[in-house]
Parts: C-alpha cells; structure tokens; sequence
C-alpha cells in the first residue's frame, strides 16, 4: 500500500499548494483591487480611526475632526456646514467623499506624499498619524453675503480675485447639511440623503461649477471682446441696432427686449448698444464677425468644452455647434447652445477687470502639515490673455456704463465705480438672471457672477443687487 | 531533561539500540505553542481594549496545564508517538481560541446586543477535548482493537449521520444546512463523529476485501476495471453520500466522506481505476445535483463571481476576498482589522479572519502547520506495520487535508462554499471536540508504528529510559 500512500502524500502537497497559490494571488496581485473596492468598507473605517485634516477659511476651521467615544474614532464635522457646503462637501460612510473632501482627501487624510515623513516621524513616535490642513481662499465675508443673496432660491454666486484667479467666494444655493451625511449613523445618512433627494434640484449639486446654463446677455461681453480684438471697432464703432431683424435664412424676426428700438436712428455706439443690451445689433455684430472670431475669443476666455480643476472639478463651457448664421446671430445674445457655467461667467468679468490677461482660478491657498508648517503655497497662473490691455480698457469702460446709465444700475455702489453686464436668458422655464461685473471699476479687486435659476426677473432687477452687496462686501473687509 | 537515552549505559549495548522518542523535541514545541498562544492573546487584548486583563493569566495558566496534561499522557501511554502531531494541533488550537477572543471583542466593541462569549465555551470544548483524546489513549491500548467493532461503529456513524435528517428541522437546521441535534442549548454536529467511525469502518472493510477489489478485474483499453459486483461497496458510499446531500443539504459532508472512502479504497487496492470511477461517480453526481437543487446551483453561481452576487450568496465570500485584499501581505495585525465584517467569521470563515489579521505570511504558516499535521499522519501510515492500522491512518490524516482544502478553498473562492468547519481552528465545540478523537487515534497508531519491533521478550527495555519517570514499573 506504500506506492498509492506516497502518491496520496503527494496530492496532498499539492492541493495546498493550490491554496497557497490561491492565497498568494488574493492577498498579493489583487491586494489593491480588493482594498480599494468601493464596497469594502475597511479602509474608510480605517481612516476614522486617525485624524484628518482641517479645512480652514480664514483662520477659521470649516471642517474639522473632532474625537468621539464610538467605534469610529473621529467624527467630521463642519461649524458652519450650509454656508460652506458647496465648497467642503461631505464625508460619508454611506456615499463617500464629495468636493474638497473629495478633491483634496489625499492630504487631508494624510496620504498625499509631501507629509510622508512627517506620517514616518509619527511611526516612531508612535503618535497617531494626522492629515494635513487644506487652507481655502474663500473670504468669510464674501461667502455669507454671497450665500444670504442667493437664500430662497435657487443660484450660484462665484467671485475671483483678478488679478490672481483666487476664488473668493463660491456658493450655491438651496444648500444643505454636511453634518448630517457625515454622522456616524448610517440610517439617518440614509434618511436625510432621502429627503435631500425627494427634492425638485437636489442640493448636492454644486451650481456654481457643477451645472452650465443659457448665459443670455452676459456673453455680449465676449462677441464685443471679439469686435474690439478684430481691430475693426472700437467702443465708439457706430453698428446697426434696428427694431427687429430678420435672421439670414428665416423669417421669424429676432426682437429687442421688450421689442423696442435700441435708438431710434437705428444705429449705435458700440458702448451704447452693450449699454442697453441691444439683441439686434450684437445679432449683426457676431454674424459680421464670423463665426471663427467668435469662437477664438470664447475659447481664449475658457469656453472650449474642457474642465477645471480647481482642484474641484468644474464642468466645461460650450457655445456649442454653430451650423449657420442664424444660430450664430442667436449665439451671440447667449441664446442658442451657449451654456456656461456661473464659474466661467466670472472668469469673464476677471479677465476684463485683469487688463485682459485671464488668471487660473484656485480655491486652495496652502497646504500645511498637521504642525502648521506650510508644505505648499498655490502660486497664481495665467490661463490666457483674451485680449489686449487696450481692449481690456474698453470693454470696462463700456461695462461701466452698463452699470452707470444702462441694464445694470442696482449693482451701483456709492463711492466706487462699477463695471458689470446683466443677463437675462430664455430657457424651457423662466428666464434664468445673471450679473457679471467688477469693482471698482478703475483698480479691480472682485470679480463676480451672479446667477439665479428662472428668476422671472431680469438680471438687473434680480442679480445686479446680489452681486452689488458681494462686491461691497469685499471691499468693505479689504478697507476700501 | 538533560539526560538522553544515550547517556545511559544500556542503550549503548549492542543491539538493544532504541530509535529515540522526541518526547522532549515534543515538549518544546508545545511551549513554543503555548507561547504563540498567549503572545496572541496578549496582542489582542492589549490592541483591542487597551489593557491586560487577569482573565490572560487564567487563559494561560488553563492552556498551560491543557497541554502539559496532553504531554504527560502521551509520556507515559504513547512514548513512540510522532513528536510532531500534538504540537501541531496545539499551535492551531491556541491561535482559533486567539481569535475567537477577537471576534468576542469586536462583537462587544460593535455594541451588539447578542455579544456572547464564545471563547471561554471553545475553552471548555477544548478541554472536553482533551478528556476524550486521554480516553482514548487509555482505553484504546492498541488501535487493532478497532477494527473488531468495526460493524458496530459503522452503524453508530451512519446513526448519528442520519438522526439530523430524521429530527424536525427546529431541531437539526442551522442557517438551511439540517446537520445538527439542538438539545437543552447545545448545538452537535453528529457528521464530525461520523466521520470518525466510518473511516475506522472503510479501514477494517478495505483491509478484509482487498484482495478481491484488487485482483478479480479486467482489462479495458488499457485500464484494470473492477467486476460489476465489486462495485458495490462504492456505490453504497456513493449513494450515502447523495443522501447527505438531498436530506440535510450538506455538500460539505457529502463531499468529504465520499472523497476519504475513494481515496482509502484506492490506497487499499493500489487500482488507480477506483479513483477514476470514483471520479466519474463524483461528477454525475455533482451534475445531477447541480440540475436538481437550487442551493447547489446558487452556491456554483456566486463562486464563479462573488461580487456579482453581492447582494446575496456572494457577500460572504467577497467580505472574505476583502478582509484577505486589505491584509495583504503582512496583515492589519491581530486586533487591527476588521474581521467581524465577515458573516459567521468565528466559525466557518476563520480563515478570511488569520488571512486579514495575519496577511499572507499568517494565513500560509497556518496552511503549513496544516500540511505537517497531515504529512505526519500518512508518514505515520507509510511506517505503520499492520495493514489496518495503515489504511485508517491514511484515512485519518486524509480526511484532515481533505476538510482544511475544502474548507480554505471555499472561503477563499478557489470552491464553492461548502459549510464545513476548518479543522481545530474555527468555534465549534463537535468538530473540536471529534477531531481531538481524530488526532488521539493517530497518536496511537504511531506510538505503535514507531515502536521498534520487538522479536523475542517482553517489550519493555524503553521505560527506564524515560528520565521523567521516577517509578518504575
């Protein structure tokens, strides 16, 4: 029987060879795929159990951790949680991580490599590993005055430093509560997500860079961009303003708002035609144009369909396909498939306010180490230069008087000029508000964009006012 | 225990040379289990609470005295036993009762309303373990004995292997698996101790018709088939094995007596053609079961994807495959992961718990410590003198590698699941308690295989060697 038993020893050898080989192939070279699978939940349970960094606006903590005496050890939580929401996100055990808890969770939880020996020093010291802060250039003041506008309904306010891209301000609204989807009981993250979602827009959504819209009017900025760079007009450039004008190719006449005449003569200044919004003479403007002058300067402001990470990521802005004249006179007032995201609405207003050189818009200042030392500073960058420091000077002064004698005058602040442009864009509901301006107007230190989602109003009776207390208070924080 | 067989004067003598005993060899690795043990323990208590408590030093000194009384019996009742399969066992013992301490811990840290202790009752299955391996050493002086009530044991295995299929299911049915008898609060799982008697069976049938099954065949296409009517015998362990699996919805059983009875009877007849009928047999019937029953069909399904049957009968085994990913090589560290997460983790899935905790160096030292338990039990066949005491220690140790490849295979998605429970190591007070009864047959049967043969006299020239023993007999 010794010849069968020795085979049987041997099978047995390799049946657990088998295992072993088994083994090696789940804990080794798909170790990663299992660890990182969404549904093992070990690794997020593991990161409670260390405490994760801040998220901190002007000294003061937006997000924090705070340690608890249930199984997970620390519990995220955000002082001041609807005002801040857009921006910070969530951190949950049922969904996961959402916007800067997102976007910048490999140092907030400690695993972004420039705190790596920082984490080592922690080993031997046997000191519970932390994450580091993320500290955001959002101004307090900006925030709660950009966030009170918006309250009731639903909106987005951005504003920028121009002269860097610094995102001062970032709100949308309805908001929502990060506490509460960042608890520690999954049944009442699942009950208050239910509710969030039982809602008509569910607030998660970030408007401000998640979503793009008609911007209407506002993007007369960018067509009269376009004439100035063309070298053929100036602010002065005398173009057609009609009552009505039939569109190459159809029938159905394009109106002015209101149907009147932009000036009686049928003819305009430039200057006066952005003044008074006028639809037919910018339709002719961007049908003279062309639509290759057009797009080059979309595309130079940021509207070419790409992203932003900032580090957020910001959806693309389009004006999308142009197929003739017509749609390319439509596309000129924002109508059409233009659809811009309130973000990119600011950039505009910024690179007009930065003598026309467009900065990258960023939301993190620093990066410090759990001891506060600063690992990394976001150092500004230039996107593009849309247009020259001349053209630059004229678009402000037209949009001065925007703000001065036209569509735009509530966003008028006592004491300092105000360069804007309102819009006011049809859609399937009512119309959609926008105001974009900066101030003041002859050494800009805010850009904004005010967006309201089927306002009803125009955006100089609605949005002009919001973006007007945004900018006011800014600059009243900046002493000026 | 500084004095060996060789510094006494009469083991020099020509001729009289004993082969030597390693009972000291075995003394020493149990230490080193027992420190394992409560180095585990240890680790535990202090990672997960914080804090040692005095229920350590009662573990310890419990444990302690466990094997030392293990030690002493097999000193004294099996002095020529393999010096290896205590030890072994030992380490597997200590490091499941680590971990089932572990699992108490993270049940009573979830705050879970239903967090019994389990550990200390493993402790007392354990120590009622050991009560039966002394037994049997003691009553059971030579293993041939066995073979006389091989009858009668074959009728209590197929008994105690058919009483859960008779009882209602409100006593004999835990979580769709009907393998139990639940009386007055304990849970017995008769087909561990079936598993027992019927290989003690198989052995002493196997050695009486060898002969027959061996020799009386014919040749087709190059192969020595058996003649019709000596299929008999494998077609009744065929069929037991089939109604296993139809009444108590147990493949796990099913499986493994099916596979210890073909593997005896190939060692027994030395005809590779058993094992490729038994094959044959194997797989219409896995076929047939397959088309027949819905848990068989399921149990296939979510082994060939777990993830794809998350919701349902795959999240066993991918809360395995995750514990196992997140461990990794070198584990999350006893206490550092989250084995809990693993449906039924103390039992049927201890496994996915060491390979967690562990990593892939634990989880493989463990398969190891496996595979020298086993490798042991079939060099002790390999050595044996008489053709019973061969078969049933072939049989034995088989059904060990048989169970743990079964076992580990299923959890970690190499085999369906099947619901056995891994040998020693996982919660379970009737596996624990038969396989003890298991190791102490096979510490028998080698205490006798390794024994040098004595031709003339009465065979006692060893005892006085023994330097522990002060009384002589």
């Amino acid at each position: 029987m010794n010849a069968p038993l020795r085979r049987v020893a041997i099978s047995v050898l390799v049946l657990f060879t088998l295992l072993i080989v088994n083994v090696n192939v789940i804990q080794v070279v798909r170790s990663d795929e299992l660890r990182s699978d969404g549904r093992n939940t070990r690794v997020l349970v593991e990161e409670y159990d260390s405490e994760r960094g801040s998220i901190v606006v002007g000294g003061t903590e937006i997000a924090n951790s705070v340690p608890t005496d249930d199984q997970l050890t620390y519990l995220r939580q955000y002082p001041s949680g609807p005002v801040y929401a857009p921006v910070t996100g969530y951190y949950s055990l049922v969904y996961g991580n959402a916007q800067m808890e997102r976007a910048a969770d490999d140092v907030l939880s400690g695993d972004d490599a420039r705190l790596f020996t920082r984490r080592l020093a922690d080993l031997f010291t046997g000191r519970d590993p932390s994450g580091g802060d993320v500290v955001l250039t959002l101004d307090p003041a900006v925030q709660e005055t950009a966030m009170a506008g918006l309250e009731g309904v639903t909106g987005a306010v951005v504003a920028l430093d121009p002269s860097t891209g610094a995102v001062l301000g970032m709100a949308s609204t309805p908001t929502y509560d990060p506490n509460q989807l960042s608890s520690h009981q999954p049944a009442e993250i699942r009950e208050y997500a239910a509710q969030l979602e039982s809602l008509e827009i569910d607030p998660r959504l970030n408007r401000a860079i998640d979503a793009r819209y008609s911007p209407g009017s506002i993007f007369k900025v960018v067509v009269s961009a376009a004439a100035l760079a063309s070298g053929q007009y100036t602010s002065d450039t005398v173009v057609p303003a009609p009552q009505e004008l039939v569109l190459p190719g159809t029938s159905t006449p394009l109106e002015n708002f209101g149907g009147s005449a932009c000036d009686p003569s049928g003819r305009q200044s430039l200057l006066d035609a952005l003044t008074v919004s006028c639809n037919t003479a910018f339709a002719q403007l961007g049908i003279d144009l062309g639509e290759d002058r057009v797009r080059e300067m979309a595309e130079a402001f940021g509207i070419d369909g790409e992203g932003f990470e900032i580090p957020l990521t910001a959806e693309g802005s389009t004006i999308g396909e142009i197929e003739n004249d017509a749609q390319l006179g439509v596309s000129s007032i924002g109508q059409q498939d233009v659809q811009l995201t309130p973000l990119q609405a600011a950039m505009i207003a910024s690179a007009v306010a930065n003598d026309g050189t467009l900065m990258s818009p960023y939301l993190v200042d620093q990066v410090r180490a759990p001891d506060l030392s600063v690992i990394d500073q976001t150092d500004p960058e230039e996107l593009s230069e849309p247009v020259s420091a001349d053209a630059a000077d004229q678009l402000t002064e037209m949009m001065t008087s925007v703000v001065e004698n036209g569509s735009g005058r509530r966003a008028r602040i006592p004491g300092v000029t105000v360069a804007g442009k309102t819009g006011t864009a049809e859609n399937a509901g009512p119309d959609h508000n926008w105001f974009i301006g900066f101030a003041p107007a002859d050494d800009p230190q805010i850009a904004v964009a005010v967006f309201v989602a089927n306002g009803g109003g125009t955006g100089g009776d609605v949005s002009a006012p919001i973006a007007r207390d945004v900018m006011q208070a800014y600059l009243d924080g900046q002493g000026g | 225990m500084t004095s060996g067989p060789t510094t006494d004067p009469r083991a020099a003598a020509p001729g009289t040379a004993t082969p030597p005993r390693r009972r000291n060899t075995e003394l020493a690795l149990l230490g080193f289990a027992v420190l394992i043990t409560l180095v585990a323990q240890a680790i535990v208590d202090l990672t997960v609470t914080g804090s040692l408590t005095t229920e350590l030093a009662t573990f310890g000194l419990w444990i302690t005295a466990l094997w030392t009384v293990a030690h002493l019996v097999v000193r004294r009742w099996a002095p020529y036993a393999d010096p290896l399969l205590l030890p072994a066992v030992a380490l597997l013992v200590g490091l499941g009762l680590s971990f089932i301490h572990r699992l108490d811990l993270a049940a009573q840290q979830a705050g879970s309303t239903a967090s019994r202790e389990d550990a200390p009752v493993q402790l007392v299955w354990a120590t009622l373990g050991l009560v039966l391996f002394v037994g049997v050493l003691l009553v059971l002086r030579d293993h041939r004995l066995l073979s006389r009530f091989a009858y009668t044991l074959a009728l209590v295995g197929l008994v105690l292997l058919a009483i859960p299929a008779v009882l209602p299911s409100s006593l004999s049915e835990v979580n769709g698996a009907k393998i139990w008898i639940r009386v007055a609060g304990f849970s017995i799982q008769p087909g561990e101790f079936a598993k027992i008697c019927l290989t003690v069976f198989f052995a002493a049938y196997l050695v009486d018709k060898r002969d027959v099954l061996a020799l009386a065949s014919r040749r087709v296409m190059g192969l020595e088939l058996p003649r019709g009517r000596d299929l008999g015998p494998v077609l009744v362990a065929w069929m037991l094995s089939i109604l296993v699996l139809v009444f108590e919805r147990d493949l796990g059983s099913s499986l493994l007596l099916f596979g210890i009875f073909v593997v005896m009877l190939y060692v027994a007849t030395e005809r590779a053609s058993w094992l490729l009928i038994g094959l044959g047999l194997f797989a219409g019937g896995a076929l047939v079961a397959y088309q027949l029953f819905g848990h068989v069909q399921q149990r296939v399904d979510s082994w060939l994807d777990p993830f794809a049957y998350y919701d349902g009968s795959g999240f066993q085994v991918a809360q395995a495959l995750f514990g196992l990913g997140t461990g990794g090589l070198f584990g999350a560290g006893l206490g550092g992961g989250r084995p809990d997460q693993v449906p039924v983790a103390k039992s049927d899935f201890i496994a996915a718990a060491v390979g967690e905790e562990l990593g892939l160096f634990g989880l493989v030292a463990v398969i190891i410590v496996y595979l020298v338990l086993v490798e042991r039990g079939l060099r002790t066949s390999l050595i044996c003198r008489d053709a019973f005491g061969k078969l049933l220690a072939a049989g034995l140790s088989f059904a060990i590698a048989w169970q743990v490849f079964v076992v580990l295979g299923g959890v970690t998605g190499l085999l369906p699941l099947t619901g056995l429970t891994t040998p020693f190591l996982a919660y379970g007070g009737s596996s624990l308690v038969a396989n003890f009864v298991l190791v102490a047959v096979l510490v028998r049967i080698s205490d006798a295989a390794r024994r040098p043969a004595a031709p003339s006299g009465p065979p006692k020239p060893a005892l006085g060697d023994a330097p522990t023993e002060v009384v002589q007999t």
